[in-house]
């Protein structure tokens, strides 16, 4: 899922300065998973804000909260339609995709983002969480046994290691793994190696032309392509 | 404080001499099981401790959410402390392990905002320690006195903090004037 973290809350007071009347809008989706901008975060961000005026004697400052199921579907995003003209600003703790629909979809409000967007990525453990994929939309995990060299490997490797490999480490930074180092031993323990033996060639990189955009076959007109043209 | 003492003396607090003279508010969350059932048992020594902690008991500190903690500051409160069971010993298993989980997290979010750290705490009291009761009752009292009043706190008595800022406490983390609005 998509992994975001808050900003520091100098950046966010900064961006809200003399606003009256703010609404925090949060996202029940990824950014709730990773506890960074969902009910809870949203409910905590406001009260920051609150104890912030009131720690320098400001009265008449407004922070309210909602959050959405999610904001980068428009039918969730029509539930603050009628209330987000109350509010001189909005601060959106959803990931950026949502931050900038919201902000299409209310053009003409100011909408702040609050998080910083990091990656795609999964839970190791409770409140730790790593890249995993960077949408290269040319999946290749069929042949490195599951794990990515686009994510891991700093060169984007496609065809085994490169001369700085060093015991399992990287020589970019010795203090990450070889991604082909563990491709390797993974396709090992798979009993794939002669995955490994095979060449591919050189990454289509177009696919990744941003921005991106992608048409559901079913939902695509006469002639239409997959990537809307 | 010092010396632990089974008894405390007078209102139970350490003379010192506070920067600004006035009357602290304290509030504690304790433990259904554990430190609520302490505070119950100080009283029934017959400890005197301080009488500026005000207690909430909850059935077990992993209720306890950040949301709360800020919002008793928000009410003006001078210093806050979670009393949970020893570890081990929590009737709900892991429910003081998170309430102090939550209650170290706090204290970074406090600092951010130009609170000093140290004006929110987490102790372990068993059930039979009601003299460790009174104990920290007296030095969350005594914190708050030594660091000052909340300027909420401040404002809402119509005292004047100095120059309208925080002093940073000696050990508190973080930046004292971080992200507040010029004066």
């Amino acid at each position: 899922m998509i992994v975001a973290e808050r900003k520091p809350i100098e950046q966010i007071q900064e961006m809200i300065g003399d606003f009256k009347k703010v609404l925090v809008v949060g996202c029940g989706t990824c950014v709730a998973v990773c506890m960074a901008g969902g009910e809870k975060e949203v409910e905590i961000l406001a009260e920051e804000l609150r104890l912030w005026r009131k720690l320098n004697g400001e009265d008449g400052y407004t922070y309210d909260e909602v959050t959405l199921t999610r904001q980068c579907d428009k039918e969730y995003l029509e539930e603050i339609r009628d209330r987000i003209g109350d509010y001189d600003a909005v601060i959106s703790t959803a990931c950026g995709a949502g931050v900038q629909f919201l902000a299409e979809v209310y053009e003409g409000r100011l909408v702040f983002p609050a998080l910083n967007t990091k990656f795609i990525g999964v839970a190791e453990g409770a409140g730790v969480w790593t890249q995993r994929c960077m949408a290269c939309s040319d999946c290749i995990l069929e042949w490195t046994g599951g794990i990515c060299p686009m994510t891991i490997c700093p060169k984007n490797l496609l065809n085994g290691p490169c001369g700085g490999t060093n015991h399992g480490k990287c020589e970019v930074d010795p203090d990450k793994d070889c991604a082909w180092t563990l491709i390797y031993r993974r396709l090992e323990k798979l009993g794939r190696l002669e995955k490994f033996k095979q060449i591919h060639a050189p990454k289509n990189y177009n696919p990744m032309t941003k921005p991106g955009s992608y048409v559901h076959a079913a939902y695509q007109e006469e002639g239409e392509s997959t990537d809307g043209q | 404080m010092s010396e632990p003492e089974k008894k405390s003396d007078g209102n139970g607090e350490e003379a010192a001499a506070p920067a600004i003279d006035f009357e602290p508010k304290i509030v504690a969350f304790a433990c259904t099981y554990c430190s609520y059932t302490a505070a119950d048992l100080a009283g029934s020594m017959r400890l005197s401790y301080s009488t500026k902690v005000r207690i909430v008991k909850i059935l077990c500190t992993g209720r306890i959410d950040t949301i709360s903690l800020l919002k008793a500051f928000e009410e003006g409160a001078d210093a806050v402390y979670v009393a949970g069971c020893e570890i081990g010993d929590c009737h709900f298993l892991e429910g003081n392990i998170r309430g102090k989980q939550v209650v170290q997290y706090t204290k970074k979010l406090l600092a951010e905002l130009g609170i000093e750290p140290e004006r929110l705490e987490f102790f372990h009291i068993a059930a039979s320690d009601g003299p460790k009761f009174a104990e920290v009752a007296d030095e969350m009292t005594q914190r708050a006195r030594r660091l000052g009043p909340n300027p909420i706190h401040a404002r809402a008595m119509g005292i004047q903090t100095p120059q309208g800022g925080r002093e940073q406490a000696p050990s508190g983390e973080g930046e004292g004037q971080t992200g507040r609005q010029p004066a």
